[in-house]
């Protein structure tokens, strides 16, 4: 029973990701520009651009070339970038993508260790000063806009205290307290945001939680403050959450490019937008088709984690 | 407990003729619910058929089907002579009307934006009729309502006796035959639930209505009906006239519930030696039990209750049980 | 009881070790953006150990509130304000620290809630619902209490506890959650267990199961309990005495066959009248009570059931009526100027009578 619900979920899985990669591969062929004038640059003959044109297959049929395009994928070929140097487009995405995955982890874990206890004590005494407090100092921090956090924490962190560097990026594999020590502010910077919108959606979900009966009934059994708020409330109160640290996670890897910019990192933002910028529409192809990959999974993650949440759940799909 | 036969069907006046009603629909987890498993039963002319039982027995989704909210599975459901199942919608839409339905929650079963006086006057509406406003005015009074007071307000301005005669009133502009009430006394106070009791009975009269009652108080269910029938997991277990529930209800069921009604003006009188059944869980509707539904929980129940299914037979005047032990 | 307040000395002295529970002048206000909410406004009543007490009332009349009142889960702050005073065994509820309150609930009082449906964590085991308690106030072993709640769940009836205390809630019907539930309010074999309408959720069949249940378990472990209800055939079968609760006042308190058979406040008797009964035939008109209960925003004055009541007069509106005993029968007290039922014989040997089936 359980085997067949997986087996239907990957089915489903697969399904989305046929999609989600011909969307991709339409859109990208719909960007304006020409990708044989990327290539010679400006002044050839037009005959020597159709040339080109033919070189890279563009005068296929749209379906024909996307079939291809899937097939090469599937093997882990990306293709060539049409510019110079000319590299593989899945050697320079590998080497992007850690840092940006990095980046998204850990702010979405420093977002969550932050929002946990502010959504808890928000919500335990909901409408009190504290409450207020911290519901203003989250629309503050949505409010401002993420170069802004940055350029300050810059400011703040690496200038004025010099407690951290900026501008530089070290590989894990130089050592993990050297990469951490690197990272710690770029991931900061994206955690403001996400703390502020985790913290909002948890304290709301938390409010409805603790007026369940069964709070009371943990309470009337003499179970303490903590208590509650961790075993028994926490859990049921996550769905919200736990949506939307899924979504956060997937639009974090593709777009952290101004934390990118501000810090100088090699992530998949830099990648994207170099490569649009250049006319490279391999590179901005395979960097995509990576983030949807990477997002529709993350989610599907998510989706199954919700019967671990709530075991009415686990029942319905079984 | 069966349910399966017609004998107690009548012959004339029928307004309201159900017949082998079934409605199954699927589960969440897979399987198929039996909310009622082949029932029949009629209504006739100024009559008020109570519904009994406990819940997940089918009362509700028997009520539902007779409105075709959603049509049942299978059956027949004839509103004076006109068959309801399986017509068109447009069809159903004009068959229908002469039948209402009043609900258990009064106050979410009205939207919560409008005004009574346009509550009130939805039905015809909808229709495509004018309704003029002494009409209204005088339907809000026989439901006891001030038309001068309540107009203007919507249902939160209201309490729970209000907006059920708001329902009431709602119900009584499309001039039906037949009323259908589910629960509707279930989620008030003792006190306004006597009013809307009362008010059920006069609008009864005025109107010349018939109605079918659905619940689960027993007590309740006496005071309004003139039969009674008793249902168990989507099966019939006993039709009795309402007079004669407390002392002449045969079947094993019948004779549980009223066992198990707590009476508040007779303090202390607690049998403990009477049938009681055995604690054993109401088994589950996707999987019925064969035979008699209720063997799994009957301290009567032998091996043919378990192969054959009981069948109504007479037990007396317009009074019908569906038992294999039941002494007839 | 040394610190028992002195005004209620005489109750005290019914009992000889006194009484497990005085509630005097209780007031709780909550505190609405809408107003002052006075959903308890001024009840005094006593509890012994081991004695059932049924506060029946129609909703809004601050029943359930004062139940809560009395456990200590409402207590003063932002929302709400408290005065009079709980006595719960000596200890008076409302100045307790919130860790001594603690350390009462679950231990030596325990809670029945209305809907099993929703008392129980839908994400946690039917076994941490009971060890959880268990670990808290008795600090037993991870095992122990596995053990404890094993015993527990067959105490309460529910077969095969070994594969039930597996099991999430919604595995389990209404009526064997009820079960879990009251398992859980005994875990620890609490003095005064508060049943808020207990049964309400329940078909009527497994209502009755429940309240056997209870009553075995009362005896079985000699607690007190006040059983909360609207349902006047549940509490008259059931308690010993009977508060009858009306606009956050109690009218009425009484033995409960005195009080079903003599009610002597109008609200009681319009009560008792309105209720359908079984051994009546169909059709008869019910004496439903007119009007609604009053808006304890802004509760009327005098007495609170006047402007519904068919014997009201003129001293009703001006004055509010107080808890006076009827003459000969000391028990039996009420809050009426012009009172029904009072050369109705009261029952010969009330308290044989009463004690029921127990």
């Amino acid at each position: 029973m359980a085997l067949r619900t997986v087996l239907k979920r990957l089915g489903e899985l697969v399904l989305v990701l046929l999609i989600v990669s011909f969307g991709t591969f339409m859109l990208i062929s719909l960007m304006p520009g020409d990708p044989a004038v990327s290539i010679l640059g400006e002044g050839h003959s037009p005959a020597e651009y159709a040339a080109v044109r033919a070189d890279l297959g563009l005068n296929d049929p749209l379906f024909e070339r996307y079939l291809h395009w899937l097939g090469e994928a599937l093997s882990g070929n990306l293709g060539t970038s049409i510019v110079p140097p000319y590299v593989d487009v899945a050697d320079r995405i590998m080497g992007a993508l850690p840092v940006s995955v990095e980046l998204a982890v850990l702010g979405m874990g420093m977002a969550l260790l932050f929002s946990l206890p502010l959504a808890m004590i928000s919500a335990h005494r909901a409408g009190g000063r504290l409450d207020r407090l911290i519901s203003a100092g989250t629309f503050g921090v949505l409010s401002v806009p993420s170069f802004l956090a940055g350029l300050l924490i810059i400011m703040v962190f690496a200038n004025q205290l010099g407690w951290f560097p900026r501008a530089e990026w070290s590989r894990l594999s130089e050592g993990l307290g050297q990469n951490l020590y690197h990272a710690f502010l770029p991931a900061l910077t994206i955690a403001l945001a996400e703390t502020a919108m985790f913290t909002r959606v948890l304290r709301n979900d938390l409010i409805g939680t603790l007026n369940e009966d069964f709070i009371l009934a943990a309470k009337a059994k003499g179970m303490g403050t903590m208590h509650i708020l961790f075993s028994d409330a926490l859990r049921p109160s996550s769905f919200s959450l736990v949506t939307l640290m899924g979504i956060s996670l997937g639009r974090l890897i593709g777009s952290t490019i101004i934390v990118e910019y501000l810090f100088a990192l090699p992530g998949m933002g830099s990648l994207i937008i170099g490569a649009a910028d250049n006319g490279d529409f391999v590179m901005v192809q395979g960097a995509v088709l990576v983030i949807a990959v990477i997002y529709v999974v993350v989610n599907a993650l998510i989706d199954i984690s919700y019967g671990y949440l709530d075991p009415r759940i686990r029942r319905a799909h079984v | 407990m069966a349910g399966t036969g017609t004998l107690h069907l009548r012959e004339s006046d029928q307004v309201l003729s159900v017949e082998e009603l079934v409605v199954e629909f699927p589960a969440k987890g897979g399987g198929t619910v039996h909310a009622v498993s082949g029932i029949s039963f009629d209504v006739v002319d100024g009559e008020t058929l109570g519904i009994l039982g406990e819940s997940g027995c089918g009362k509700s989704s028997a009520g539902r089907a007779l409105m075709q909210l959603p049509p049942p599975t299978a059956g027949s459901v004839r509103l004076q002579g006109a068959e309801l199942t399986g017509t068109s919608r447009r069809e159903l839409r004009g068959r229908r009307a002469g039948m209402q339905m009043i609900f258990q929650d009064p106050v979410s079963s009205l939207n919560p934006r409008r005004r009574v006086k346009d509550l009130v006057a939805e039905g015809p509406r909808t229709r495509g009729e004018k309704v003029d406003e002494a009409r209204i005015r005088e339907v809000l009074t026989a439901v006891g309502l001030d038309p001068d007071v309540v107009w203007d307000r919507r249902p939160h301005e209201l309490s729970g006796g209000q907006c059920q005669r708001v329902c009431i009133a709602r119900a009584l502009m499309l001039d039906p035959e037949l009323l259908i009430c589910d629960e509707p006394v279930s989620s008030l106070d003792v006190s306004v639930q006597a009013q809307i009791l009362n008010l059920l009975e006069e609008t009864k009269r005025r109107y010349r209505l018939s109605m079918v009652f659905i619940a689960h108080d027993l007590a309740v269910v006496k005071n309004i009906s003139d039969r009674i029938m008793v249902m168990y997991l989507g099966k019939v277990c006993e039709i009795v006239p309402s007079g004669a529930l407390k002392e002449s209800a045969r079947h094993p069921y019948t004779r549980l519930l009223l066992e198990s009604v707590p009476e508040a003006h007779l303090p202390g009188a607690r049998d403990e030696t009477s049938i009681s059944a055995t604690s054993a869980e109401l088994p589950s509707p996707l999987d019925p039990p064969s035979g008699c539904r209720f063997r799994t929980r009957c301290p009567l129940a032998t091996d043919v209750c378990a192969s054959e299914e009981p069948r109504l037979r007479p037990a007396g005047e317009g009074h019908y049980v569906a038992c294999h032990h039941a002494d007839l | 009881m040394t610190n028992a307040p002195a005004l209620l000395e005489e109750q005290a002295a019914a009992s000889p070790s006194g009484p497990l529970l005085v509630v005097d002048e209780l007031r709780t206000t909550i505190h609405t953006p809408r107003g002052d909410l006075r959903a308890v406004d001024g009840v005094s009543l006593t509890l012994d150990r081991g004695e059932m007490l049924g506060i029946v009332g129609e909703s809004g009349s601050g029943k359930s509130v004062l139940g809560r009142t009395i456990m200590g889960l409402h207590t003063t702050g932002p929302t709400t304000t408290i005065q009079g005073r709980v006595a719960f065994d000596g200890l008076d509820i409302q100045q307790l620290e919130p860790a001594r309150l603690r350390e009462l609930w679950g231990d030596r009082i325990g809670m029945v809630f209305q809907d099993p449906m929703t008392a129980l964590n839908p994400v946690k085991k039917i076994g941490v619902h009971l060890t959880e308690t268990l670990r808290k106030h008795r600090g037993l072993s991870r095992a122990e209490a596995r053990d404890r709640a094993l015993e527990l769940l067959a105490q309460v009836g529910i077969p095969d506890p070994r594969r039930r205390i597996g099991q999430f809630p919604h595995e389990m019907s209404g009526g064997m959650r009820q079960r879990v539930v009251i398992a859980m309010a005994l875990a620890n074999e609490p003095d005064l267990l508060i049943a808020d309408e207990p049964t309400t959720a329940l078909d009527v069949t497994v209502q009755r199961q429940i309240l056997d249940l209870l009553d075995r378990l009362q005896d079985e472990l000699g607690m007190a309990v006040i059983l909360i209800s609207h349902n006047l055939g549940v509490v008259a079968g059931r308690a010993d005495r009977v508060a009858v609760m009306y606009a956050g006042r109690v009218v009425e308190t009484a033995e409960a066959a005195s009080l079903f058979r003599a009610p002597h406040h109008p609200y009681a008797e319009a009560l008792l009248d309105a209720i359908p009964r079984l051994e009546l035939p169909p059709h008869l008109r019910l004496d439903a009570i007119d009007g609604a209960p009053p808006n304890m925003l802004r509760p009327p004055p005098g007495c609170r059931f006047a402007p519904r009541c068919r014997y009201a007069q003129d001293d009703c509106v001006a004055t509010m009526p107080t808890l006076a005993a009827t003459p000969g029968v000391p028990d039996h007290r009420f809050a009426c100027f012009h009172p029904v039922h009072l050369d109705a014989p009261e029952p010969a040997a009330p308290t044989a009578d009463t004690a029921g089936g127990r």
